[in-house]
């Protein structure tokens, strides 16, 4: 069968997902349903037809199975948030339109991404720029303390969601030439393998001033996304498990001295060890203490599409920031372990393509730029459904395609087609060769 | 670079198994606590969810029910008011859960084991709480009420043969119905302390109805008898102290059963080192002291009557910080609750036997059918029937010519023991107590009665007619 027709048949249960979704929210409302709310699904569905037909002009050969796999997920975000906030589903909706038309336009302008290579240092500051713009005045804002967002005119952005895409080009495109003079020209002290400071400089330079920008706006999820990134980039580089050691260790150093001498990085560890604490759990521990209730409340199989509980009678909240940072626990609740268990497989599977795209890519630069990607989407996902699960402290970042936001949504559109871009280029080869 | 993607891909696999398994734990295997966990609101708003059963006294009664409120919940009432307030307690979704509400919270709202629950789920059967039938008796506890006339104190009265809980009174109380607007003002009224539940949570001094248990340690080890010959003359040295009778009175060469009669502090003090502190300890463990009291209500509403520390803490019941023979006569740092004491009374009253109390008579589901039916297991014999037939006697001498003759009835033999203990000697205010129980030769009534603060009363002039108001509701 040919790649498109998979996709095709793909896209079948993730329609019937939102098709379900939507009705299961609909019959627990005991709306009638509504012409008005079911053109929200209609909509849905004809954003991923279209997207599969332009898939099927543009990238003929790449892998049929990440956009099926993306709607999967964009299904299960959209009902999701659809049962918290009709609005904000609206916009959400709005958001996808926009993020197809970059994800198209992705696909169009950067036929051959690898001219990326040629702007690295203009990407790298770029994004370095872009992850300073929250604490510059007028446009910066604050979201939970962290500098995260910008706004300009009617518009918030989150720069971070970018600048991650930005930070993984420059990595990929800096290692690939420079991957052979790491590995040969280092040397052994004491034991260590310490790379040539000349190849690894400029590198710990790019990627040092990300981690400031992170710790200069306090945004300690994307910061442990970026360092979990560089790691994997530079073991995948050079095969040297030595290097990720080093990196590590420089970490748990980096970690220890943040933890103990800023109080917002304290806070959050002290709310993490004990989030029931007397005085915690009315006030910073809330957030997390609520998230671990609603999981217990959901069980094995959930609640219930549309039945959790999100705010007490009498309008006390009961569990904050639902459709983005805790929308983990909000599905959780409603579709218990199963459910839950199926959202994290989702996101497996598409990390398996990703990393079987950087296998099959027949240049370094694609296999450590989808590689790169995948690392860091996948480490985006830990960081969000590990702090939500208390495994490691809760910091805000976005669960890929399914939180609402359209800093996320757009920059995740990017990153997938970035991926299908390397993915079309290595198949087609393939295809040549054996025909 | 296809090995290292290969590795990667494995740590990745790790980082979701453990996000899988962190998932796991909080949804099955850590969801009990977290359920339990009292700052969790929603588990209390789901259970508003549920119909929660009905909870009625002895007579039909009902003492509490659902009512439908907005948004498919359902909210208590409470028709009775503030006649059974610490007893029933309280349940509301902000507000928490307290009393029986709380002990059998999962009865009244329906829970079953997992499996069938699931089942029941699937099948859309929606949960029912159970109605909880009490053995509480509305017409004897208002008289309870009224013969308090407002004064800080309570009352317990049960079935020596059951367990079964007649009246629970706990003065000041407080109507449920009102808990919503004033459970802040309720929790820091410290003065009156309206939510103490003062039958099973106070630490009260029991005075000398705590002779009833010196008596049973005496008489059932051997080495008195009621006709054992002892001497009564004022004041005696105890634990190197002296101490005396109350007014100092002198009462010679009299026996035992005098001396329980007129109350005689010196005989029971000096019978107390004679018995011994580890006969003393074995004794008042059988009758309950030094645990918490079985009884089917919230733990954390129940406390241990015992020899108490600097500190609040409970002494071990051999502890040499316990002067024992001041002890025997109720004083020492001795507090009981009028449970307790009840306790004490029911087990004299059911020749020996203590029958572990309950409020609790049966649980029928929604179909009528009894889902429980509680009969108390927990049965101890605390003595010989021998020593509760001369104990009896001896209490029953109390009533008819001692300290107690005010709790008499007409017709009808009662028994007991009156108990003064002395809080503030400079204001003369007095802990007053009566515990007994009737008809004397055949008892279907166990009690015990205790007022706070009482100015210059005497458990016989002032606890013993309340004592007998409450049993001439009863029998």
């Amino acid at each position: 069968m040919k790649a498109r027709n998979r996709e095709l048949f793909g896209l079948i249960p993730a329609s019937l997902l939102v098709v379900a979704g939507f009705t299961a929210v609909f019959i627990q409302r005991q709306d009638q349903v509504s012409n008005v709310s079911l053109t929200y699904g209609a909509l849905f569905l004809g954003l991923c037809l279209g997207g599969h037909f332009f898939l099927r002009f543009a990238l003929p050969n790449a892998d049929p199975y990440l956009f099926p796999l993306f709607a999967a997920l964009a299904s299960i975000g959209l009902v999701m948030i659809y049962r918290i906030d009709e609005t904000l589903a609206r916009q959400q909706a709005q958001w996808f339109v926009i993020g197809l038309a970059c994800f198209a336009a992705t696909i169009i302008f950067l036929r051959d991404y690898r001219k990326l290579e040629r702007y690295r240092y203009l990407i790298a500051t770029a994004s370095i720029l872009l992850l300073m713009a929250p604490r510059l005045p007028v446009i910066g804002g604050t979201v939970n303390g962290a500098y995260l967002a910008v706004d300009i005119g009617p518009l918030t952005f989150q720069p971070a969601e970018f600048a991650k895409i930005g930070i993984v080009i420059f990595l990929a495109s800096y290692l690939r030439d420079t991957r052979q003079l790491l590995v040969q020209g280092s040397r052994r002290i004491l034991g260590v393998t310490i790379p040539p400071l000349k190849q690894f400089g400029p590198l710990l330079v790019v990627w040092g001033l990300a981690m400031l920008m992170l710790i200069f706006i306090r945004d300690l999820g994307s910061s442990l996304m970026f360092f979990g990134a560089f790691l994997a980039l530079l073991y995948v580089a050079t095969n040297r498990l030595s290097f990720v050691v080093v990196g590590l260790g420089m970490f748990s150093v980096g970690a220890w001295f943040f933890a103990s001498n800023l109080a917002y990085v304290q806070d959050r560890v002290d709310i993490w060890k004990d989030p029931f604490g007397s005085g915690v759990i009315d006030n910073e521990g809330y957030q997390i203490a609520q998230s671990l209730f609603a999981q217990a409340d959901g069980g094995v199989f959930g609640v219930g599409l549309g039945q959790s509980l999100l705010d007490l009678p009498g309008g006390a909240v009961i569990i904050p920031a639902p459709d983005t940072d805790l929308i983990y626990a909000v599905i959780t609740n409603e579709l218990g372990l199963v459910g839950a268990c199926g959202v994290i497989l989702l996101y497996l599977l598409i990390v398996e393509r990703g990393f079987r795209i950087a296998q099959l890519a027949r240049d370094s630069f694609s296999t450590l730029l989808a590689a790169g990607l995948t690392a860091v989407f996948a480490l985006q996902v830990f960081v969000i459904i590990g702090g939500v699960t208390k495994v490691i402290p809760l910091t805000g970042v976005t669960l890929p395609f399914i939180s609402y936001g359209g800093s996320s949504i757009v920059a995740n559109f990017v990153l997938l087609a970035l991926l299908l871009l390397i993915s079309e280029r290595a198949r087609s080869r393939e295809r040549e060769e054996a025909g | 670079m296809n090995k290292p993607i290969l590795r990667l891909y494995g740590l990745v696999l790790v980082l979701f198994a453990a996000l899988i398994f962190a998932t796991s734990w909080w949804t099955v295997f850590g969801a009990d606590d977290l359920r339990s966990n009292p700052n969790n609101r929603r588990a209390l708003l789901e259970q508003a969810r549920v119909k929660r059963g009905t909870i009625t006294a002895r007579d039909g009664t009902v003492l509490a029910r659902s009512v439908p409120a907005p948004g498919g919940l359902y909210s208590r009432t409470y028709p009775s008011g503030d006649l059974f307030s610490q007893t029933i307690g309280y349940s509301f979704i902000n507000f928490g859960r307290a009393g029986l509400e709380q002990y059998r919270n999962p009865e009244l709202t329906g829970q079953r084991p997992e499996l069938s629950s699931i089942i029941d789920q699937l099948m859309g059967k929606k949960a029912v709480g159970d109605e909880v039938q009490t053995n509480l008796d509305p017409q004897a506890q208002r008289v309870a009420i009224e013969a308090m006339a407002g004064r800080k104190g309570s009352i317990v009265a049960l079935e020596p043969a059951t367990g079964k809980i007649r009246v629970m009174v706990s003065v000041p109380g407080f109507d449920p119905n009102s808990i919503p607007d004033d459970l802040s003002k309720l929790n820091t009224d410290n003065e009156n302390s309206p939510l103490l539940n003062r039958a099973t949570q106070a630490q009260y001094p029991p005075g000398s109805t705590f002779k009833v248990v010196t008596a049973t340690a005496a008489i059932d080890s051997g080495k008195y008898s009621p006709d054992s010959i002892v001497d009564g003359s004022s004041p005696k040295e105890i634990s190197g102290v002296p101490l005396s009778n109350s007014g100092g009175a002198q009462f010679g060469r009299i026996d035992l059963t005098t001396a329980l009669t007129n109350s005689v502090n010196t005989v029971w003090a000096e019978v107390g080192e004679k018995v011994g502190i580890d006969t003393m300890a074995e004794y008042m463990k059988r009758y309950g002291f030094y645990a918490k009291p079985p009884l089917d209500y919230p733990a954390n509403q129940r406390i241990a009557s015992g020899e108490r520390g600097a500190n609040g803490e409970l002494l071990s019941p051999t502890s040499n910080l316990i002067d024992v023979g001041r002890m025997a006569i109720g004083q020492d740092k001795l507090t009981v609750t009028p449970l307790q004491m009840a306790m004490v009374a029911s087990a004299v009253a059911n020749g020996g036997v203590l029958v572990a109390p309950r409020i609790t008579d049966r649980i029928i589901d929604s179909d009528g059918r009894v889902r429980n039916d509680i009969k108390s297991t927990e049965v101890i014999r605390v003595m010989k029937a021998s020593t509760a037939q001369q104990i009896t006697k001896m209490m029953s001498n109390v009533v008819r010519e001692g300290t107690g003759t005010a709790a008499a009835l007409s017709g009808i033999a009662v028994a007991g023991k009156t108990g003064t203990a002395e809080k503030n000697p400079a204001l003369d205010l007095n802990q007053v107590w009566f515990i007994g129980f009737a008809p004397a030769d055949n008892p279907t009534i166990a009690i015990a009665v205790t007022i706070e603060d009482s100015v210059g009363g005497q458990g016989g002039t002032v606890a013993a007619p309340v004592a007998r108001q409450v049993l001439e509701a009863l029998l």
